[in-house]
């Protein structure tokens, strides 16, 4: 079982709950603006809690109310991909990129450095400052960061947004790359069902 | 240049910039603390908040005549430093770093505090999901993204400590060579007859010296801001 989310949160007005268990690598959330997509994956990633229930990614419990465990977003292991990307506005590209790689345990690394700058096609980036990428540079950059950081898997919120047509393109073959070769579960976000029926062996609607 | 001033004079603003890096030193690590502390939510946030700032809005020998009952030989903190560590402050130059470290504690804890609440929560989320824990997170990304308060905190606090006199002169008194820093020489050159020509020398210095530290925190904190002007 890839996902076991099996929660409900309460955020302002609005209230997300959600059942789900899922065998498949790829468990795809959509739903209209509002409903709550991203508060779900700041729940699985650690940095929301949940008011009840319980979450289990690939066999390991992250959450569980009943028990009273709960995982800090640092020993999670997840390689969250943010809709704003977060990259760290301080720190030039190439240290954005090891981040997460520095702080992580060698032997759960699974990718080098330069495969992933290769993947991405940001090798010309590395000496830039984040405030002078474009959109879909940034966007590389953090999903880079993301899979840099030795992640058990990916939490993936709007990953093409901001790209154009055809970067959108070239991510989407990199994910299902990551999908079959690398078998790393994931939940991916987004609005655009088109895209999560063709990734998604799952698909979730949030209402 | 050193026909520019008296011997007189040199030793004056020598003690007072040995005062006022003396001051800024003992405080920045406390006020770096409290406006980490203060950026939170905390049941009595309030109350601290406002304890911080009363040397703001107190009257400065107010201020100094608590500090000579707290830090005085026979006051409580005074006499366990006293004995403990060596350290006097009724009449001496330590007295004065005293007494202006209190008065420019508020505004370095106030720049400093706007700068870390002005980093963004969000990087900070980020980096713990990258599997920093919470104070490396803080080491690096909070810490780094708030330096340009943290020196401009600092410059504040020299400016404020070059110019404090009613806590020094209630506190530490006017002792040449020892606590009689720029504004207390400038205040007893105006006491005596022909004291004129020291005095204007004096405050030419003063308005160049705060000048100076107004200008360098300007130029650190633009060069620090230019690449960190976007959070994307």
């Amino acid at each position: 079982m890839s996902f076991e989310l099996r929660i409900s949160r309460t955020v302002g007005a609005a209230r997300i709950e959600i059942d789900v268990a899922a065998a498949g690598a790829v468990l795809g959330i959509t739903g209209p603006s509002g409903a709550g997509k991203t508060s779900l994956l700041n729940c699985v990633a650690g940095l929301l809690r949940p008011d009840s229930g319980r979450i289990v990614v690939a066999g390991e419990i992250l959450f569980d109310r009943a028990t009273g465990l709960d995982l800090p977003p640092e020993r999670r292991r997840a390689g969250y991909l943010f809709q704003d990307n977060r990259l760290f506005p301080h720190l030039k590209v190439s240290d954005n990129l090891s981040y997460g790689e520095k702080l992580s345990r060698p032997e759960h690394r699974w990718i080098p450095p330069q495969d992933v700058i290769d993947l991405l096609g940001i090798g010309h980036l590395l000496d830039r400052y984040p405030a002078t990428l474009s959109g879909g540079e940034a966007r590389r950059v953090a999903l880079g960061r993301a899979l840099l950081s030795a992640p058990r898997f990916l939490l993936l919120d709007e990953p093409l947004a901001h790209l154009d047509a055809a970067r959108g393109e070239e991510v989407m073959r990199m994910i299902e790359r990551m999908r079959d070769e690398l078998h790393i579960p994931m939940l991916y976000v987004s609005h655009v069902e088109s895209e999560v029926a063709r990734l998604a062996d799952d698909v979730v609607a949030l209402v | 240049m050193t026909s520019l001033l008296t011997a007189t004079e040199w030793e004056i603003v020598g003690l007072s910039l040995k005062v006022s890096v003396a001051a800024v030193a003992l405080t920045m690590p406390f006020a770096y603390g409290l406006a980490w502390l203060l950026a939170r939510r905390f049941p009595g946030r309030m109350i601290l908040d406002a304890a911080v700032h009363l040397p703001l809005v107190l009257p400065p020998v107010v201020t100094g005549w608590l500090l000579l009952l707290a830090f005085g030989p026979n006051g409580p903190a005074g006499g366990w430093i006293a004995a403990h560590l060596g350290i006097a402050f009724v009449f001496r130059w330590t007295g004065a770093a005293l007494a202006a470290a209190v008065m420019a504690l508020p505004l370095m804890v106030r720049a400093m505090r706007l700068s870390i609440e002005a980093v963004d929560h969000r990087l900070v989320q980020a980096a713990r999901s990258l599997g920093a824990r919470p104070w490396r997170a803080f080491l690096t990304i909070t810490l780094p993204l708030s330096l340009p308060g943290i020196l401009a905190g600092l410059m504040l606090g020299f400016a404020r400590s070059l110019g404090e006199f009613g806590a020094t002169i209630t506190f530490a008194s006017n002792i040449p060579g020892e606590t009689r820093t720029l504004p207390l020489a400038i205040y007893s050159g105006l006491q005596v007859p022909g004291g004129e020509a020291l005095v204007t020398r004096l405050a030419i210095v003063s308005v160049l010296l705060s000048l100076a530290a107004l200008i360098v925190s300007e130029w650190l904190v633009r060069r620090q801001g230019g690449r960190r002007a976007h959070v994307l």
